[in-house]
């Protein structure tokens, strides 16, 4: 997706907003309660352009791909030049998670936790091929894919993802945040289904009914549809 | 392999036989695998007093135990005493420099046998896991829980008939139910002390490790570790997948020095084939083995400063490491998981300037070692937090199993390279740094100067680096060059033998050690003559440090015990495997 070059208000243009007059919510990409009129676009576009330049990650590192992480942030590869230079291991301040490693049965419940823990806006990346779909582990103990328990907005190749691939990802992300398509607004994964009784009848789809699946809460923003997502993407001129 | 009937460490055999009339019998190994006696279980408690204490004896060390079920096993090879499981344990014996292998037959209807808790303090989290992945119950055990799957969880995943895929939801509560829990309603606790909970998800634990503390002030009174956050199954995995095709797992085993898991493992299956690797692969095994022990050593280094305060450092250690994967990935491509062992060799040859490569890369190592060594070793503050934490005593390392550097640095002298050379470790000429002190500065000391002495070897090996293939021309194993294949009738069945059923190993069970980075790598594997491994079980080395760490934190700071778990170098992949 092009990135929308910055498009400042000229001058002479009518001056911005009393701030009286935007009203919550007002997230990334979302109609203030006029909808989508020019100036809040903007304010917006201004929110996510500082929000994908000053990502804080928390890594989440499990296994191998956080050795590979190490290298990203270490002195070769320098995450930092992305804006990522914070890297903070308490969810709550941080508001990228990278989740990087196998994540197993065990470890769930945990995951799903630290990721409640992070304050809104936030985004995750799946780093490696255990943390997108459980990899050559197709194990008793090993999660399937983090999207049955988080909303996950970049996936990550590798077994463990190349430095670069991870950058790679991490830009992609960055261009997400700035078009305000987050996955968090997205359906998630049909859940894999995983027995919790000795019978096989016992089965149930894995995490959605327990205290911890991700159901819909008053931090999360409204979900859009499909007409509607081809309505604002239209009104703001873009294919 | 030749067949030899009493190996000289069994000297002491016939006395232990007429001591416990018939429950002890002698078998007959092949010379390649480690002796062997099989015990009743009803004796295993005095059979195992007497192979600690007796001065003929002196198996001092619990390497790790083995469970396996033979239900599967075809006709031939199926215990004679019709026992469906059976545990295997490993000893080893630090005075007399020999392994013994103590099998245990353990019926169906009740897989218990008396716990060795008490006699080797090691066992216990090996007997737990037992119990855990198997099902064997060992009466007396202090804590017989799950270890590595959780509460949720249903069955016992080892055996054969429980489908490698079957998972179990695992919901918070089914995490929350520790020992320490309930110590905490201990009543003159009550208002003293204080529960705190580090991890899994924790920044100085360095992956997903869990410790549960109870403190007094700031001073531990209580802890516990909980492991299994990372266990992705590979034994389990491992058998449903042929002999080569476990080379990946091992790579993830140990993370921080990959390559040298799947050296250990081609190893292993090598001596249960009988095959050996030319000359020129076991000398580049040589040199990647101590490039990536360096490797290991500087995440361990390095990340446990990070954790003292001090960020500077890491920065040093970890640019080895880009200098290292570059070499590797010359190698075989990969930078950190390199699946480069195959069984008879290398997956391919090394390229043509490797020992250039590798020279260009000592200059590099070397400053790196040394400005490590000049901004942390005099350090003051280094110095106070590592010096007289975390005191493991050679005779505590000892009764919990330790090996490798954790062991060097109490005082306990064994080391594979040094004490069953493989490789080419018999023909270069390197010191084994030990220390008497068993603080966090000794494993820091002891560790710094591996890391000289790797290079030490990878120079003495570059010299005599032999020429000639680096795969075996035992077709059974390795696949036969493009040329045979194309040309030869033998060329192509060997080449489709290969590829569609795998390389083939004959009946038969092998335990073999290597020195990992973190202490003794042990495999124990057993053939049932298919395609595909029966079992694969793994000695990690820091699943006994681990399991120590719940005594050693006892009576330090919690700051302390920070220091001392990253100086244990725990690495989840390989505890919980």
């Amino acid at each position: 997706m092009a990135q929308k070059p910055l498009d400042l208000p000229a001058a002479g243009a009518s001056p911005l907003p009393v701030a009286g007059r935007v009203q919550p919510p007002l997230g990334p990409g979302q109609p203030s309660s006029f909808g989508f009129d020019v100036l809040t676009t903007k304010l917006d576009w201004l929110v996510q352009w500082a929000q994908k330049n000053s990502l804080w990650p928390m890594p989440f590192g499990t296994a191998c791909c956080a050795i590979e992480f190490m290298s990203s942030v270490s002195s070769h590869y320098d995450l930092s030049r992305f804006g990522a230079e914070v890297v903070r291991f308490s969810p709550r301040q941080a508001d990228l998670m990278i989740v990087a490693g196998t994540v197993t049965d065990k470890q769930a419940p945990i995951l799903r936790k630290i990721y409640d823990q992070m304050p809104e806006p936030k985004w995750v990346i799946s780093m490696g091929v255990c943390a997108c779909t459980g990899g050559f582990y197709r194990a008793y103990h090993v999660v399937q894919g983090i999207d049955e328990i988080v909303p996950v907005d970049v996936y990550v190749a590798g077994c463990p993802p190349t430095p670069e691939n991870l950058i790679h990802g991490f830009m992609m992300l960055q261009r997400m945040i700035q078009s305000g398509e987050l996955a968090r607004h997205k359906e998630s994964k049909t859940f894999v289904p995983i027995r919790v009784g000795p019978e096989p009848a016992d089965a149930l789809p894995a995490y959605s009914q327990s205290p911890m699946a991700h159901v819909p809460g008053e931090h999360d923003l409204p979900e859009m549809g499909e007409s509607a997502e081809a309505d604002a993407r239209a009104e703001r001129g873009r294919p | 392999m030749s067949a030899v009937a009493a190996p000289p460490s069994l000297a002491f055999a016939p006395v232990l036989e007429k001591r416990f009339g018939g429950k002890v019998a002698v078998e007959t190994r092949p010379a390649a695998d480690v002796p062997t006696i099989a015990v009743d279980r009803s004796a295993w408690r005095d059979v195992a007093l007497f192979l600690r204490d007796d001065p003929s004896t002196k198996y001092d060390l619990f390497l790790d135990l083995a469970s396996v079920d033979t239900s599967r096993l075809p006709a031939t090879q199926a215990p004679r005493d019709g026992n469906r499981f059976q545990a295997h344990v490993i000893l080893y014996s630090t005075s007399r420099n020999a392994h013994l292998r103590v099998r245990l037959g353990l019926p169906e209807a009740d897989p218990s046998v008396a716990s060795v808790t008490d006699v080797w303090p090691a066992a216990n989290w090996f007997e737990r896991e037992a119990w855990d992945l198997m099902g064997l119950r060992f009466d007396g055990h202090p804590n017989l829980q799950r270890l590595l799957t959780h509460n949720g969880f249903v069955g016992h995943a080892l055996r054969k008939d429980y489908e490698a895929g079957q998972r179990w939801l695992c919901t918070e509560e089914d995490l929350l139910q520790t020992q320490l829990a309930a110590k905490a309603d201990v009543p003159e606790d009550l208002f003293e002390t204080m529960t705190l909970n580090m991890g899994p998800s924790h920044n100085a634990t360095h992956g997903t490790l869990r410790v549960v503390v109870r403190l007094d002030g700031e001073r531990i009174v209580a802890a516990e570790g909980e492991c299994g956050y990372l266990h992705r199954c590979f034994e389990k995995m491992a058998e449903t997948h042929t002999w080569v095709q476990v080379v990946p797992y091992t790579d993830r085993l140990n993370y921080c020095s990959p390559t040298l898991n799947g050296f250990g493992y081609a190893r292993a299956v090598e001596q249960l084939v009988g095959v050996a690797a030319p000359p020129r692969a076991q000398a580049v095994r040589t040199i990647l083995s101590e490039f990536n022990r360096i490797m290991d050593h500087m995440v361990c280094i390095g990340t446990n400063l990070v954790d003292l305060g001090g960020l500077t450092p890491f920065w040093y250690a970890y640019q080895s490491r880009e200098e290292i994967y570059g070499l590797l990935e010359a190698c075989c491509g990969a930078r950190l998981t390199s699946s480069y062992a195959r069984i008879g060799g290398l997956s391919n040859d090394v390229p043509a300037n490797f020992v250039e490569w590798s020279r260009s890369l000592f200059p590099k190592i070397e400053q790196n070692i040394a400005d490590v060594d000049r901004l942390v070793t005099k350090n003051r503050i280094a110095q106070d937090r590592m010096r007289g934490t975390g005191v493991v005593s050679r005779e505590m390392a000892i009764a919990h199993g330790f090996t490798g550097p954790c062991g060097r640095a109490s005082g306990l002298a064994y080391d594979v390279r040094k004490d069953a050379p493989y490789e080419f470790y018999g023909e270069v000429d390197f010191d084994v740094p030990v220390s008497n002190d068993g603080d966090n500065y000794a494993r820091y000391l002891v560790r710094m100067e591996e890391m000289r002495q790797s290079l030490r070897i990878i120079d003495q090996v570059l010299k005599k680096l032999p020429g000639g293939p680096v795969n075996t021309d035992d077709y059974r194993v390795t696949l036969p060059p493009k040329q045979m294949v194309y040309n030869e009738m033998e060329g192509l069945i060997y080449h489709f033998k290969l590829v569609f059923e795998g390389a083939k190993t004959p009946p038969g069970e092998i335990y073999s050690s290597v020195e990992g980075a973190n202490g003794e790598l042990g495999f124990t594997l057993v053939s049932d003559g298919s395609g595909f491994p029966y079992r694969v079980k793994v000695r990690p080395p820091c699943f006994p440090l681990f399991a120590a760490f719940e005594k050693i934190a006892v009576g330090g700071l919690v700051a302390d015990a920070i220091a001392t778990l990253g100086m244990l170098n725990v690495i989840a992949g390989e505890l919980d495997r």
